[in-house]
């Protein structure tokens, strides 16, 4: 049996007045998938989940989300969604373990159920001990874990989430990352978007890269990664002026430059002669194409504010 | 697509579960709420009551005690219900986001309105209840009929909470609110027939006075606790009412306009 998507776009877009900023995405998120929106700022990503949610409405294109049509039964949709938003929007008046139940009081949750799943959840995210604590008593971490926390008190099927990590240290982020890679192993659909390749890298079992409202590359980040840049990447900083006349003449080899660092790309990076290079009293990291790569390849080198 | 930003309000229970909330907010600052409640009616009422109405002597055929404190229960549903309305609920709108927060769960912009709009009305409900406390103590209360005087308040409180709300929605910061207050909510206080009466004003104020809903909150109160007679129920009634629909469905539209974008 093909299971029905959990989310299915076609053509959506979005304008504000004359500003176009979702311009035709088409996509489909299968049940159980952990689904990435990569892209730079102001590619479009947070409007796109704003739609998804129900709380931005669509300017043309059909979007569904379950068996729901959005934004017309947005709030039928909602039932079964958990959202982490970018900024945080806890409840200053209550301490962490109200915020939790409130929530729940929102979703309906029955009373029981609700105070098992809490005392479950502050212990999943770790913060049993400051169940009593104000929001604005804790660390940026803290406060994440909690909307994260949040977000999961109605057992939704489906959690957005917005940038999870931005601003986060590496810790937290790792927590973060294995608790969301569990919810995806639980039988969850998690749909998050990021700016961060290692999170795309690390978590999502599809990708869409998402640039200025448009679809740039759409797939598995591996396959993504195959499709668009070579195999091998040597990075060069340094007096880049000789090496670029050098370096240009090799046969197979791709060179691009973002900043100071002048990228060489090669299926193989054999042809390159190290040893000259080291001569030259260059600073070189040899290393396998990522995401980043791709990213930087896609989406210009162009500093996005 | 259009968004039906204007489609008519549909009420559910999710309206009382706000309510709990800003109720839940409220009971851990119940102590500076209680000294406010009290405290301001007790010295207006001592200070002006007795001060003043030693002057005056009888208004309406009632000592100016009584008249003055049935007018302040009035006044204070109109006050809190300001204050809360425009402080309190953009507040939450805008640098709390508490909103944004609800609007991810199933509850929607009509229960959050018709929530916050009902918990705007019980706050006046707790004002407008000492200061019945404390006129009765001070001997201001002709009977136990001046009870019915608390329904009325809370309409009147229904009534001053949508137009409040309707400017946290058009406020780009909390100095916005001294135009609402300066502008709508003083000369209410001054003209509106809590410290005199309306027919003292000149003709041409007393039909602009009789367009607000705090001369008719008034109008019924004050007979309620004085106990004269009541004149006109159902007219007074009526434009609180009115005031309470039409402002309730501003608000709604209003604040979907304002955050589903």
């Amino acid at each position: 049996m093909i299971q029905q998507p959990v989310i299915q776009a076609s053509n959506l877009r979005k304008s504000f007045g004359q500003n176009a900023v979702v311009k035709g995405l088409s996509f489909s998120v299968s049940a159980g998938q952990c689904f990435g929106f990569l892209g730079p700022n102001g590619a479009g990503k947070t409007t796109t989940l704003r739609m998804i949610e129900g709380v931005s409405p669509v300017s043309a294109g059909e979007l569904q989300v379950f068996d729901f049509k959005i934004p017309q039964q947005a709030k039928e949709a909602r039932r079964r969604i958990g959202i982490v938003p970018q900024m945080d929007n806890l409840d200053p008046d209550f301490s962490v373990i109200e915020n939790l139940r409130m929530y729940g009081l929102y979703f309906g949750v029955q009373k029981d159920i609700l105070e098992a799943r809490i005392v479950e959840l502050l212990d999943y995210m770790q913060l049993s001990d400051r169940a009593n604590e104000k929001p604005d008593n804790l660390s940026g971490g803290m406060k994440r874990r909690l909307t994260i926390a949040r977000a999961l008190v109605n057992d939704p099927d489906l959690i957005i989430l917005d940038e999870p990590t931005t601003g986060l240290d590496p810790q937290v982020r790792h927590l973060i990352w294995s608790r969301l890679r569990e919810l995806v192993s639980a039988g969850k659909t998690l749909l998050l978007t990021t700016h961060y390749m290692d999170e795309a890298e690390r978590l999502c079992d599809e990708l869409l890269i998402i640039d200025q409202g448009v679809i740039l590359e759409q797939g598995k980040p591996v396959d993504i990664i195959q499709r668009n840049v070579e195999k091998e990447v040597l990075e060069i900083r340094g007096n880049l002026h000789k090496v670029r006349e050098q370096l240009i003449t090799i046969d197979g080899v791709a060179l691009e430059q973002y900043g100071d660092t002048l990228f060489c790309y090669a299926n193989s990076l054999d042809a390159i002669p190290l040893q000259d290079l080291e001569a030259l009293d260059l600073s070189l990291l040899k290393r396998t194409c990522n995401l980043e790569d791709v990213f930087l390849r896609l989406t210009g080198r162009d500093l996005r504010e | 697509m259009t968004y039906p930003y204007y489609r008519f309000p549909r009420l559910g229970p999710y309206a009382l579960i706000i309510w709990f909330r800003n109720f839940r907010v409220w009971q851990k600052l119940i102590g500076p709420a209680l000294v406010m409640h009290f405290g301001e009616p007790l010295i207006y009422l001592f200070g002006m009551g007795f001060g003043l109405g030693a002057l005056v002597g009888k208004v309406d055929s009632m000592p100016y005690l009584t008249f003055l404190a049935s007018g302040l229960v009035a006044s204070s549903a109109m006050m809190t219900a300001s204050l809360e309305g425009t402080y309190s609920v953009y507040t939450r709108m805008v640098p709390q986001n508490t909103y944004s927060a609800l609007m991810a769960t199933p509850i929607e912009i009509d229960d959050i309105m018709a929530g916050e709009i009902l918990w705007c009305a019980t706050k006046s409900l707790f004002s407008g209840i000492a200061i019945i406390i404390v006129a009765s103590l001070l001997g201001a209360v002709a009977s136990w009929h001046a009870l019915w005087a608390i329904p009325v308040v809370f309409l009147s409180a229904l009534c001053f909470s949508g137009p409040a709300i309707v400017i946290a929605c058009f406020s780009p910061g909390y100095d916005f609110f001294n135009y609402y207050f300066t502008l709508a909510v003083t000369p209410m206080f001054v003209l509106g027939g809590v410290f005199y009466p309306v027919s003292s004003l000149p003709d041409f104020l007393q039909v602009m006075v009789n367009l607000l809903p705090l001369t008719h909150a008034v109008d019924i109160i004050r007979p309620l606790i004085a106990g004269t007679e009541l004149k006109n129920i159902g007219l007074h009634i009526s434009v609180l009412v009115i005031y309470v629909l039409v402002f309730y469905y501003l608000a709604v539209v209003l604040v979907r306009r304002k955050l589903i974008v």
